[in-house]
């Protein structure tokens, strides 16, 4: 449930931004998550609104943008999203693919 | 060109004008607002910061820390029962014949059960207890290395939680990153929890003295392994029997005559 922790994270740095900004309320926060990540987004939308309680994130909604990694087959060349570090190439089954991407976690943006 | 994090310009040498002998990104101050309006015509302030950038930050700075008294530290992690503490026993006593000065952080969610075996071994250590949380985190590394005595020219070892997936996104400050699977949990561990492995920097398979008595697919566990991550040494051994030992501790010794 480490979920909790990133949600703590994504709560101070918005915190920290508004404040920064003279910014009192926010309405919604913006986030990036990459599909490798390893974060449940189910649980950090669970934990979100009890941790932004009391904070300029109060009632704020949370939506967050899934960023796909890709993967190129070694064997037949073939670019293929992928889900997990277990997916194979589509095409030809071509087992491990050269990931790139997909493990980003950021706060793109408030909106206020 | 922003000021403070010269986006527009070349990168500065450190945005808060500080000394740095660590990599990482600062969150910092910005001089301007970078907004735009959404359709509702709410103002939508542009923030593009990575969610954990504040661990990463301690994290280099216990690094940083770490670098300055030439020792390195391995952040260690394993499901509960993989046999970290006791392989770390049996580390910290052969480490001490080879004239290797040591330190250990232990993270467990409660008691101080491990601390107190790896007391047994003469080394420093420090139990965090974690309470409800899963992981250990920069911060509480941070004030660890305030409770131990961190040794020059050294290694340090970080015990983290018994679990193989909460671990994996927060950075302590170590060196290297050891996963460590037991042949008890089954040679698909590797598939199942693949970020653990491919984030990894060594792997080590322990109680291969089991094998005899277990299904394990020692090829197949291994094939996966190299798969997600083709440049992590791979150690087989027994903490029990010693067999294996040998070549780990020739890895952690070299890992810090060649980086120390």
């Amino acid at each position: 449930m480490h979920e909790l922790s990133i949600a703590c994270s994504l709560v101070k740095t918005a915190v920290d931004e508004a404040a920064r900004h003279g910014i009192t309320h926010v309405v919604k926060v913006d986030v990036v998550l990459g599909a490798l990540a390893g974060v449940e987004l189910d649980a950090l939308r669970f934990c979100f609104p009890a941790v932004a309680e009391g904070t300029v994130c109060e009632g704020a909604v949370l939506d967050i943008e899934v960023e796909a990694a890709t993967g190129r087959c070694p064997t037949c060349g073939c670019v293929s999203e992928v889900r997990d570090f277990m997916n194979r190439c589509p095409d030809c089954g071509g087992w491990p693919l050269g990931v790139e991407g997909g493990r980003d976690m950021r706060l793109r943006s408030l909106e206020v | 060109m922003c000021a403070t994090c010269g986006c527009g310009g070349p990168a500065p040498t450190g945005p808060d004008g500080h000394e740095h002998d660590h990599d990482h990104a600062h969150p910092h101050d910005h001089d301007h607002k970078h907004e735009t309006k959404a359709p509702s015509g709410n103002t939508v302030l542009q923030v593009e910061q990575a969610i954990l950038a504040g661990n990463d930050h301690i994290a280099s700075h216990n690094r940083a820390l770490l670098n300055r008294r030439h020792t390195r530290a391995f952040n260690l992690i394993s499901s509960p029962g993989a046999g970290k503490t006791t392989l770390l026993e049996k580390t910290l006593t052969a480490l001490r014949e080879r004239n290797v000065s040591c330190a250990v952080i232990e993270g467990d969610q409660a008691t101080d059960l491990d601390a107190q075996r790896i007391a047994r071994t003469g080394v420093s250590v420090f139990q965090i207890e974690t309470g409800r949380s899963c992981h250990l985190d920069a911060q509480q590394v941070q004030r660890a290395l305030g409770r131990i005595d961190v040794p020059d020219n050294g290694l340090l070892f970080i015990e983290n939680v018994g679990n193989l997936i909460c671990p994996t996104e927060f950075k302590l400050g170590e060196h290297e990153r050891v996963t460590i699977v037991s042949t008890a949990e089954g040679h698909d561990k590797p598939a199942k929890y693949p970020l653990a492995f491919q984030t990894a920097t060594a792997v080590v398979i322990s109680k291969i003295d089991l094998l005899p008595y277990l299904d394990f697919d020692l090829v197949e566990a291994k094939r996966v392994i190299h798969g997600l991550n083709p440049k992590a040494p791979i150690f087989e051994l027994s903490s029990r029997t010693g067999d294996g030992m040998d070549a780990w501790l020739s890895w952690l010794q070299h890992n810090m005559q060649n980086h120390g």
